[in-house]
């Protein structure tokens, strides 16, 4: 069973005047399917304004579907009962990690969650070592958040979600206030999650180069899904993703570019491995 | 209209527990009409140095000159400072306030004592710079795009006919076309008024892409000043400081690596792409 099942899915942001009257009508998402399958690593790209933290709510029922379903780990997310259950099996990451943080030790903070559904205290404590090991920030238990760097900050709030031991952890934008170190060492905790412990996870994200390790791409334009595929199958397809003001990796971009200058390097490099081997085989069979 | 910086230190929390430099020792001179990267992890000091430029923060100890004269003279006018180097803040459209996004773009020259017709004016230039819609002038700032509010608060400086504009992170969350936009705004106000450009930014791609003269941070203190070209020659080096090169730089290190005679100091997809077909000649 898939772990999020969107039919036709239909979003629409309503602005009212004084009296209640329908002013204006701005339809976000747009008769959206999707199909997640659990322990999968789905990312999500599309420019400002396309949809994409519209549909990030919905899957943890912040926002409910105004027409169409969504299921979440098997429930109705318009059914209030649900409302629940669906957010501890699909956490959820935000942007600016300073506006996650709350408490004022590290291993308070992850351990809040798990207090609020009420865990027992000993579990608690084990789901916060567990968690925080996770993430590689076991270390920093005893520190204070405000002294951690960004990509710091951003793992011990990727640990409070883990210890909700959710199915699924929706991610949007996690990276974009981020030095690249702290953008990979947040890459790699996501997908360390991921492989060692099954968790599914949707990246929302600006970086095409965060997108090269997922198993699946959707990507948004006018909330609609106009392409899906593999990351190969998407960066492939340089212009039409131009045309969406998205873009790929500066690796795909260099192969691209050398393909049209009639260079015989194959379509979809995503990696530099991938593109040395090619070249150097290439200048190799030239001699 | 140069800047020069000697021997500037900062010192945050002075004489407490919590005493941290977070400048050492910095010498640096900004020419006319130079397009400046600044780079560097969080925490590296560059946002504190950037907010020296225009006399926000003033230095524990050391000098700052701007066109000659110092700026912690008593006298010196610090308003006339801070018109003259405009500073765009990160997420610079949380500070949009005003009912209207032509009110909002007009508040920096009034406050600057032009009139109310000389500060519309102005706002008419700075927005059309930023190439926003005339239709869209006397709507709410709030209802725009996050690039278009971006590109409202950038009007917003260049309002006041800044002679050098300073930027932290200026594409920040931003989507590629709309990072794109932004900075090919800004390398074109650099081109067209010779306005000297200081960008800080998170992504080593756009500084190769963009600047002439890139200066490394590491904890306080310059680490590098040069072209894109010389400094991501260090890659280990910035690597050992959580900074990283363009990932062309690699291949092209890589590919050198493995025997193609290629330039390992490439740094945009255009040089790489040059030097690679050049090899395969």
């Amino acid at each position: 069973m898939e772990i999020i099942k969107a039919d036709r899915l239909v979003h629409e942001y309503i602005r009212r005047d004084e009296e209640g009257n329908v002013e204006s009508i701005q339809t976000a998402l747009d008769h959206i399917d999707l199909d997640v399958q659990p322990g999968s690593f789905i990312a999500v790209l599309g420019h400002n304004g396309s949809g994409k933290s519209t549909l990030a709510k919905h899957i943890n029922a912040l926002l409910v579907p105004g027409e169409g379903t969504l299921f979440v780990d098997g429930m109705d997310t318009s059914d209030g009962k649900h409302t629940y259950d669906i957010r501890r099996s699909a956490g959820m990451v935000f942007q600016n990690p300073d506006n996650q943080i709350i408490a004022s030790v590290v291993e308070e903070d992850v351990g809040f969650g798990p207090e609020n559904i009420g865990v027992p205290t000993d579990e608690i404590w084990t789901r916060v070592e567990e968690s925080l090991k996770s993430v590689g920030m076991l270390h920093y238990r005893s520190h204070s958040p405000n002294r951690l760097s960004g990509g710091q900050k951003q793992r011990v709030a990727i640990a409070g979600v883990m210890a909700m031991e959710p199915k699924c952890i929706v991610l949007d934008e996690p990276t974009a206030m981020l030095d690249p170190n702290g953008r990979k060492e947040v890459l790699n905790a996501v997908h360390a999650l991921n492989k060692k412990k099954g968790v599914t996870v949707l990246l929302i994200t600006h970086y095409m180069e965060e997108v090269v390790g997922a198993d699946f791409v959707y990507v948004m334009d006018q909330g609609k899904i106009v392409m899906q595929g593999t990351p190969k199958e998407i960066f492939s397809k340089v212009d039409k993703l131009k045309k969406y003001r998205l873009d790929v990796p500066q690796i795909t971009l260099l192969a691209h570019k050398l393909r049209e200058a009639g260079l015989s390097v194959s379509r979809g490099i995503l990696t530099r491995e991938e593109l040395t081997g090619e070249l150097v085989q290439l200048y190799g069979s030239k001699k | 209209m140069s800047l020069i910086l000697d021997k500037v230190s900062y010192v945050y929390s002075e004489g407490t527990a919590y005493e941290r430099w977070a400048l050492k020792n910095i010498n640096l001179k900004l020419e006319d009409g130079e397009f400046i990267g600044i780079i560097g992890h969080t925490g590296s000091g560059k946002s504190t140095l950037i907010q020296h430029f225009n006399g926000l923060i003033k230095a524990t100890s050391g000098g700052i000159y701007f066109n000659g004269r110092d700026i912690y003279e008593e006298d010196y006018d610090k308003r006339e400072l801070r018109t003259q180097v405009g500073l765009v803040f990160q997420y610079p459209e949380h500070q949009l306030f005003e009912t209207t996004i032509f009110d909002d773009v007009c508040f920096g020259p009034i406050n600057q004592g032009l009139s109310k017709n000389e500060a519309g004016l102005r706002a008419f230039e700075a927005l059309r710079s930023v190439g926003m819609p005339e239709k869209l002038y006397y709507q709410s700032p709030f209802d725009l795009s996050g690039g278009q509010k971006r590109r409202v608060a950038i009007a917003g400086v260049l309002a006041m006919k800044p002679k050098m504009l300073i930027l932290d992170e200026p594409t920040a969350g931003l989507d590629p076309k709309g990072r794109d936009e932004i900075l090919d705004l800004i390398a074109a106000m650099h081109k067209e008024r010779n306005m000297t450009v200081v960008l800080v930014s998170h992504s080593m791609e756009d500084v190769a892409k963009y600047v002439e003269r890139m200066i490394v941070m590491n904890d306080g203190e310059i680490m590098y000043d040069g072209t894109p070209g010389e400094v991501f020659l260090h890659y280990k080096e910035l690597e050992a400081v959580g900074l990283a090169a363009p990932q062309v730089t690699y291949l092209m290190h890589e590919l050198k690596e493995q025997g193609l005679p290629v330039n390992s100091a490439a740094t945009t997809v255009e040089e790489a792409m040059e030097s690679i077909l050049k090899a395969f000649r």
